[in-house]
């Protein structure tokens, strides 16, 4: 007994005791009942209201973002638009002088050879002379009868001859004639040739021509569409501007390796240039970072050399700059680049000898024989570390390329990300705050279930003084008050 | 006239913050080898040299190197065999090195043997040389058998100061005695290795397999 706990009124049976101490406090629990349901309210109003507030506030910015994201994608895509569809009426304007410039040209020489071939076309037109008019007196003389007459056979027979001869003359230069005809046919058909390649040419053109056309339309309706602000134009936008985004990743992943290659082929070298004892950091060399600073200052070259070029548009100050200023800037970032280049390859080759001589000083120091190198074949890597080393700040400088896109694109991509991530807390935040509000109420009918008996006992209390009203009351639930 | 000063300004701004922000610990390693010539341990000395090439090999630009002998007294500069503190260029830390290697087979090709042992005394002078060199690593390597052996006159029985200096027994061979009995072997270390501890050395360890090097300069 001794060993019991205070609370057990009951020794030895803790069941009975908690049933005892539940019935004691079961008339002071329901005479706490209002206080404890506000309480229960309160609580649940303190924390699901917050949550409600802050729920529906990041919706709002979650909207207002959305909007704001809207309006850059599509100021972003007019102004796409716009530069496209000028750039097409560049290439028309091109075309248009590089190819119609000559179109007069082209017609004169198209008419020339029209004029010829018809010139050629009347001479063949050109008959034989007709019959001379003795053929009709031949003819009244082949009239008259044969009497027997040997004059007058004799006559017959000459003129016979005479017109034998002359018919066959006539053939012959019938023939001739023919002949001539046929030769000038046959010099037709360069004159053909010529001119159905010239009309093939016009027509390639032409086709060039209207090709652009369709393309100048096809932008039109695309710059219609986002000058609309349709959700069509919108989403045709973000997915592009999403495209861009991945593939600019993509490349950007393959130039930092790129430049990775380049920080090692240059990092040894470098410590013979500023020593290879000085630490900036604990674990980093200032060989090192001299070394990354060689390759930012090339990525920075091969910035402006592409935006001097028109080709990124990074920095509106460099496309204000007067025509000759731009050029100047143009050539002193290639001359700039060209020859931090000469330098990177410099540096590969002194990288090449340093690794050679500390092979040697290796092998000397494990007293091996050093091996018999053939001369050329070590010569490769050698030429491959110089060669790389000046191609690839050059290809390091096509990096402003996918910089760019990245930049445009992430600014589309990551609006649309924080939308996303504004509407997912929005959306938990208010699922919480119901989740407070439900859980007030469930613990009210909770505490209402643990007192039922008291409220059994006020509800035949009260049934018993208003019996009139008994049965109009009877879905009233246990709990409540009528 | 202004703006022209302003844009040579710049890039002399950065070298000079560049320069200003460099690391002010030291990162460089310094090493002392103290080579045991004494008694019968000089025909281990052959050993000494492959200790070098391998240090030689291991130690960057920048880094120190002494080598020095142990003899009856050896808390002398005369002693120092060889010392060089690496040339920051990789090119001419090599060079260096070339040389360092030539003077230690020089010095182990005419190795005598001394009659004692001063280990204490080549200690206190690898610490000053190591504490002159303010490297940030100090190791002191003893290539010796451990077995201390002083004249009546020589006076080392006091403390000794080996703070933040790595002291590494290489290549401690066990004497005859310490085949008969070889608590004396493990007693010698044992109370060396109390002694560097108590001179507030940063680490003792002992390296008898020669193959396996890398461990000397790691702590």
């Amino acid at each position: 007994m001794a060993d019991s706990p205070l609370w057990m009124i009951w020794p030895g049976n803790a069941a009975l005791s908690a049933l005892i101490w539940f019935v004691i406090a079961m008339p002071f629990l329901y005479a706490a009942r209002t206080p404890v349901h506000g309480l229960l309210r309160s609580l649940g109003a303190l924390a699901g209201g917050p949550l409600r507030l802050a729920a529906r506030s990041l919706l709002a910015t979650a909207r207002d973002l959305r909007e704001r994201n809207r309006a850059v994608l599509l100021a972003q895509g007019r102004e796409e638009s716009e530069e496209r569809i000028a750039r097409e009426f560049e290439r028309v304007a091109a075309l248009v002088k590089r190819d119609l410039e000559g179109y007069p040209a082209l017609q004169r020489r198209l008419l020339d050879e029209i004029t010829r071939v018809e010139e050629d076309y009347r001479k063949c037109g050109e008959v034989p002379p007709p019959p001379p008019e003795w053929v009709e007196a031949v003819a009244a003389v082949a009239k008259i009868k044969p009497n027997g007459n040997e004059l007058v056979q004799h006559l017959l027979e000459e003129i016979n001859i005479s017109i034998k001869a002359i018919h066959d003359k006539a053939l012959a230069e019938y023939r001739r004639s023919y002949q001539a005809r046929h030769k000038i046919l046959d010099g037709f058909m360069p004159f053909w040739r010529s001119l159905d390649k010239t009309l093939a040419q016009a027509d390639r053109k032409m086709t060039n021509l209207a090709d652009r056309a369709a393309a100048i339309d096809a932008q039109m309706e695309r710059y219609e569409a986002v000058v609309k602000k349709t959700d069509k134009a919108e989403h045709a936008l973000t997915v592009s501007a999403l495209t861009q985004f991945f593939i600019a990743s993509l490349v950007l992943a393959i130039a930092a390796g790129g430049a990775l290659i380049n920080f090692k082929l240059i990092a040894l070298p470098m410590s013979e240039m500023v020593g290879a004892g000085d630490y900036l950091t604990a674990s980093l060399r200032t060989s090192e970072v001299a070394a990354l600073v060689i390759i930012f200052v090339e990525a920075t070259m091969g910035l402006f050399l592409m935006e001097t070029l028109r080709i990124t548009h990074l920095f509106p100050r460099i496309h204000s700059l007067p025509e000759n200023m731009r050029k100047r800037m143009l050539w002193a970032s290639f001359v700039l680049l060209l020859i931090l280049a000469g330098i990177e390859a410099a540096l590969a080759l002194m990288r090449d000898m340093l690794i050679a001589d500390k092979q040697a000083l290796l092998q000397s120091l494990a007293a091996t024989q050093a091996q018999a190198a053939d001369g050329w074949l070590t010569g490769i890597p050698t030429a491959g570390q110089m060669l790389l080393g000046f191609i690839l700040p050059f290809a390091l400088a096509f990096v402003a390329i996918p910089l760019e896109s990245f930049i445009n694109s992430a600014r589309t991509v990551g609006g649309a990300a924080l939308v996303v991530l504004a509407r997912a807390a929005g959306v938990m935040l208010r699922v919480a705050g119901n989740f407070f509000r439900q859980l007030s109420k469930v613990l009210i009918t909770l505490y209402d279930i643990v007192i039922v008996l008291p409220l059994l006992v006020e509800r035949l209390a009260k049934s018993a003084r208003t019996p009139a009203v008994r049965g109009g009351r009877a879905d009233l639930k246990v709990g409540e008050r009528p | 006239m202004r703006r022209r000063t302003f844009l040579l300004s710049v890039p002399l701004l950065g070298l000079a913050q560049a320069l200003g922000c460099t690391d002010p610990r030291s990162h460089s390693h310094a090493v002392y080898l103290l080579v045991d010539t004494s008694g019968t341990y000089a025909q281990e000395v052959d050993k000494a040299q492959v200790i070098v090439n391998y240090l030689l090999g291991s130690l960057q630009p920048g880094d120190s190197l002494a080598v020095a002998r142990v003899r009856s007294r050896s808390f002398s500069e005369k002693d120092i065999i060889a010392k060089a503190t690496f040339d920051q260029r990789p090119s001419q830390a090599n060079a260096q090195k070339r040389l360092f290697k030539d003077q230690i087979a020089a010095f182990t090709a005419n190795a005598r043997g001394s009659v004692n042992t001063d280990i204490t005394g080549g200690l206190i002078q690898g610490a000053l040389f190591l504490n002159e060199t303010g490297a940030g690593k100090k190791t002191i390597l003893i290539f010796s058998d451990m077995q201390e052996e002083l004249d009546r006159s020589t006076v080392r029985s006091f403390p000794i100061d080996l703070k933040d200096i790595r002291v590494v027994a290489v290549n401690v061979v066990k004497l005859r005695t310490d085949n008969i009995d070889p608590r004396r072997y493990l007693g010698r270390l044992e109370d060396w290795q109390k002694r560097v501890e108590a001179a507030g050395a940063r680490e003792w360890r002992v390296i008898n397999d020669l193959e396996h090097l890398d461990a000397l300069l790691k702590s």
